[in-house]
């Protein structure tokens, strides 16, 4: 999208001549860096496999061939395959005609549209499932209003039909952005050879327009196919149970946390993620092929005709529909009693007060595991970066590519790995687990957001022309002090921007959390949000502690888009 | 030397900020699976009687913590384990997992031995009873009122066709209430017509919930009408001001719920304190709160109990709850429960809805004067196979602890019994249409 960042900078010139020498203070920090993300990324996924494919008598396929017997995880795998796909369906559906009406018009109030439209990216789908629940579960506002008004019987979230719910409203934003902006950067000259050539309306559409943005389309879908297909917190919030994500939670804490059907559950998984991130790579490079003819952009035609005002119509309705999670949790974070009722019959602040005052763990953790896991997650992303970039180290590229493949791991599998490596380390002067510590949380949240940081900072990294530092060179700086005094302060506003989103994806990440949460103390905000949505009081400080996390997210998706520019908002 | 110092500062920042520290003098780490509203409220309390030493909570499913307690034998990283279930306290004392200790005696006066015939605490000191709790059905009254449904009594209300959809309970492997209400309707009705009354029960829900807190809570917002709970969640949720009612049926029990010092704990002295808190008028008396509504074992309380509250002392409930046969039973009735209800619940439903759409269509053909015989008989046969009971209660004995010991042949018997129940959850479908077509004449 941003032509600059993906240029790929030339290597500097002397690494020419000293091409088989490498730079002793390069391999110390590699060495560091590949002992943290060897420790963080590497050692959990090991760990899983071990977990699954290996017994005491060795390599064995017989808990992942027991997987494929046992028709209760073959009905899970389909019941997650169902609502991957569903959700895609539905997000595509909600996401393509606004994206039409973006990429092609010009009109008035388009910004606006646009901020409404991504407005629903800020929820996370677990928290989202909760405002559903009281706006189109079973004793939804719009659920009894159907049934009062027009006597139909449909509730729309619930179950596995929620689960899709919950995450196309979540996701389709996503979809909607990738599309606009592939129109909206379409080379007009080849529509224009089209009509030429005598293709018109649907047949222009179909044959021309829809094969040059299907490669973007298709790299959003995917995403949000793997995001529902291993989702634990939606289906736990739903009560659904025979989804892959929940099935494997079940069976590590309540069952053994050596049971092999868990890490048999977590492989399939990994398998699934892995097969999906492949194929939106791939799709991803074509699309760069067909970019890279843009002669220019077509200019936006005003709205005239039927078409667009339909189009446009449209738009405000999935905009509705995208609020709905949203002030379902806000009314209900200060509601008393909601039972039955259009709206609450009483209302209280006390949710809050319990939140912020009496329990405040929840976002003091929060913001203190996020924080680190931000600070630590960019200073590794940059490490990485500037030796991918400048490193003189063998194969720089393998540190890259064990950061960023935690894209493809669910958090699930992750938890798991974690709670496997983690359990088993002991710190020696206190004799405590680390998974006992706060300090694991962290660790988890670095782990699993590293992607993005590493991208982010490559990105600004690549930006820096190597000249830069040759001047500085020239100028008598040694390569610590020109990292310092130039390239540091170029890849900031990237870094920062990075951080933030590291900070706000950890802030609301659900899937391993669960998974390694032991002591209420040590809990952050993403749990809270599932303990007091049991609680059997009702879900009011639930409620209360997801408008926090949509704040937090708002706030923090925000600031990365001042500082790091859009590109920032598309990393999500 | 400022490096050291820097090390130093964050290994003493990642122990004190929000874990506290480890196994320091004066804190108790208690493992339990009751809801925030009580723990939050004794945590405050005990802090407050005892100066200078602090509660952290480890909050888990009962089985959850069990497998916790279990996976960490010989190096707990938990003192206090407090849960309703007593059969996991059975469970944990019969797998030497448990510490034994009597309370002071000044503690103990004025606590009766038993409640409704059963023992408060175990006699071999393993465990205490702090709480006593029953099992019930509570219901959403705006709820009943805009279905028109009849207000519940007995389990086998449970079971009429116009709460089809609208029940919901938990799953006794993933909450120990759940589990003693489970075990409290086998032992009641018997393992032969238990087992029927469960599954056709569960033919009727509308969801089977992770926690059993989700039910309370989805009655609370109206998500469905009726919850199989345990009492307090009914009392809370009335005295919080819900549009709600709770009733005990005949078929309950009175069950003492425990706190147990976890063997070898790393905070002994605080463990004691704990449970020494938890027994004292003072922490007896906090139970009466709105917000907790449990029903102490102190019995002289009572006098001071809030209006309308329930007096166990006072009951006789229809089941005298035996632990050690439910605890010997425990991993199979949970396995079993799973296999057959939870995770084959929409086939059950789906079973249960043919079933009750040909019973119209008999209940109309008769009304016509035709000949219903032959899909009554029909009729039967699928309603017996909606009723199913996956094995028989000697054999269940016999097999129970092979289930509980070794996963490989839990695992052959988890699949045995899936296939059971799909099996027999089908034919129940297909004869139950087929009944409905012969009714309907074709």
């Amino acid at each position: 999208m941003d032509p600059q960042a993906a240029a790929v900078s030339p290597r500097p010139a002397v690494a020419g001549r000293l091409r088989w020498r490498y730079e002793p203070g390069h391999l110390v920090l590699y060495a560091g860096l590949l002992a943290v993300v060897g420790v963080l990324v590497v050692l959990p996924i090991v760990s899983v496999l071990r977990g699954a494919l290996v017994d005491a008598s060795g390599f064995t396929l017989a808990h992942v061939a027991r997987f494929f017997y046992t028709p209760l995880y073959l009905e899970s795998l389909r019941n997650s395959l169902y609502a991957g796909l569903g959700a895609t369906a539905l997000a595509s559906l909600l996401a393509l005609p606004p994206a039409f009406l973006l990429g092609r018009y010009q009109f008035r109030g388009q910004a606006l549209l646009v901020t409404w439209l991504t407005v629903p990216l800020v929820i996370p789908p677990f928290v989202g499932a909760i405002g559903l629940n009281q706006t189109l579960g079973r004793a939804g506002v719009l659920t009894l209003f159907l049934e009062d008004r027009l006597g139909v019987q449909f509730v729309a979230a619930e179950g596995l039909r929620g689960v899709i719910l919950a995450h196309a409203l979540h996701y389709f934003p996503f979809v909607l952005l990738t599309v606009a902006n592939a129109l909206a950067n379409l080379d007009p000259s080849l529509e224009e050879a089209a009509k030429v050539a005598g293709a018109r309306g649907l047949r222009l559409l179909w044959r021309v327009t829809l094969p040059l943005v299907a490669p973007a389309y298709a790299a959003g879908a995917i995403l949000v196919f793997v995001r529902a297909t291993d989702d634990l917190g939606t289906p736990l919030i739903l009560n659904v149970k025979n989804m892959l994500g929940p099935q494997a939670y079940f069976r590590i804490t309540t069952i053994a946390r050596e049971d092999p059907d868990g890490y048999a559950i977590a492989i399939v998984m990994l398998a699934l993620a892995l097969a999906a991130v492949l194929a939106a790579t791939r799709l991803g490079q074509r699309r760069e092929v067909a970019t890279l003819q843009t002669g220019g952009r077509a200019p936006g035609q005003p709205l005239r005709g039927w078409g667009p005002w339909l189009l446009l119509a449209f738009s405000a309705l999935v905009g509705f529909l995208g609020l709905l999670p949203h002030l379902g949790v806000v009314v209900l974070s200060v509601s008393r009693v909601w039972s039955l009722t259009y709206l609450p019959t009483g209302y209280t602040l006390d949710h809050y007060q319990e939140i912020l005052f009496r329990a405040p763990q929840f976002v003091v953790n929060t913001l203190l595991y996020s924080a680190t896991a931000a600070v630590v997650a960019v200073a590794v992303a940059v490490g990485i970066a500037y030796l991918q970039h400048r490193g003189r180290v063998p194969a720089p590229g393998l540190l890259d590519f064990a950061a960023t493949a935690p894209i493809a791991v669910p958090g699930v599998v992750m938890g798991i790995g974690f709670l496997r490596v983690f359990d088993r380390w002991t710190l020696p002067w206190v004799g405590v687990p680390l998974t006992a510590l706060w300090l694991v949380f962290p660790m988890l949240y670095v782990a699993r957001r590293l992607p993005y940081a590493v991208r982010a900072a490559s990105a600004a990294m690549a930006q820096v022309h190597p000249t830069l530092e040759e001047a500085a060179a020239v100028c008598g700086a040694r390569r610590w002090r020109s990292f310092r005094r130039v390239v540091l302060p170029l890849v900031l506003g990237g870094a920062v921007a990075a951080g933030v989103l590291v900070f706000v994806t950890a802030a609301v990440e659900f899937s391993a959390t669960v998974l390694l949460i032991s002591r209420i103390e040590q809990s952050p905000l993403s749990y809270g949000i599932y303990l007091y949505a049991q609680s059997p009081r009702g879900r009011g400080a639930a409620a209360a502690l997801g408008t926090v996390a949509v704040v937090l997210v708002a706030a923090g998706t925000y600031l990365a888009n001042r500082v790091g520019g859009r590109r920032s908002a598309l990393a999500w | 030397m400022r490096t050291r110092a820097w090390i130093a500062l964050l290994a003493a920042a990642a122990f004190s900020l929000p874990a506290g520290a480890w196994a320091q003098a004066g804190q108790v780490v208690v493992l339990t699976s009751f809801p925030r509203e009580l723990f939050e409220t004794y945590k405050a309390a005990f802090e407050r009687a005892n100066p200078g030493w602090s509660m952290v909570v480890v909050s888990k499913p009962t089985t959850a913590g069990i497998t916790q307690i279990r996976e960490r034998a010989g190096r707990p990283d938990v003192d206090v384990f407090w849960a309703s279930a007593v059969d996991a306290f059975v469970y944990l004392k019969e797998n030497n997992l448990l510490e034994r200790y009597t309370p002071p005696a000044e503690l103990r006066r004025g606590i009766p031995d038993r409640v409704a015939g059963f023992p408060i605490n175990d006699p071999d000191g393993y465990f205490v009873g702090f709480a006593v709790s029953g099992y019930g059905i509570m219901w959403n009254t705006v709820y009943m009122e805009r279905r028109k449904l009849p207000e519940p009594r007995e389990w086998e209300d449970l079971l009429q066709p116009v709460y089809f959809g609208h029940i919901i309970m938990s799953t006794p492997a993933r909450s120990g209430t759940t589990h003693l209400t489970v075990e409290t309707i086998l032992q009641g009705y018997g393992w032969d017509r238990g087992w029927p009354l469960l599954v056709q029960m569960a033919g009727n829900m509308g969801a089977l919930t992770e926690r059993s807190f989700g039910v309370p809570e989805a009655v609370i917002a109206g998500q469905y009408g009726i919850g199989i709970v345990i009492d307090f969640f009914g009392l809370s949720a009335i005295a919080s001001g819900q549009p709600v009612r709770f009733v005990y049926p005949r078929v309950t029990s009175l069950v003492p719920a425990n706190v147990g010092i976890v063997r070898g704990a790393p905070n002994p002295e605080g463990a004691r304190r704990f449970v020494n808190f938890l027994l004292s008028e003072e922490g007896q008396k906090l139970l009466f709160r709105p917000e907790i509504g449990r029903l102490p074992v102190r019995a002289s309380l009572y006098a001071q109990a809030p209006k309308g509250f329930p007096n166990p002392f006072r009951m006789s409930p229809g089941v005298r709850f035996d632990a050690r046969l439910s605890a010997a039973r425990y991993q199979l009735v949970t396995r079993m429960f799973d296999q057959v209800i939870t995770f084959r619940h929409a086939e059950l439903r789906r079973a249960w809805e043919a079933i009750y759409a040909a019973e119209r269509a008999v209940e109309e053909a008769r009304r016509q004067g035709r000949d219903v015989s032959g899909a009554e008989r029909l009729l039967r046969q699928a309603r017996a196979s909606a009723r199913l009971v996956p094995v028989s209660e000697a054999t269940a004995m016999e097999i129970a602890q092979q289930v509980d010991r070794d996963p490989t042949y839990r695992a052959a018997k988890e699949r045995e019994w899936e296939a059971l129940a799909r099996e027999a959850y089908g034919r129940a479908l297909q004869l139950a249409n087929q009944a409905a077509q012969v009714a309907r004449g074709r």
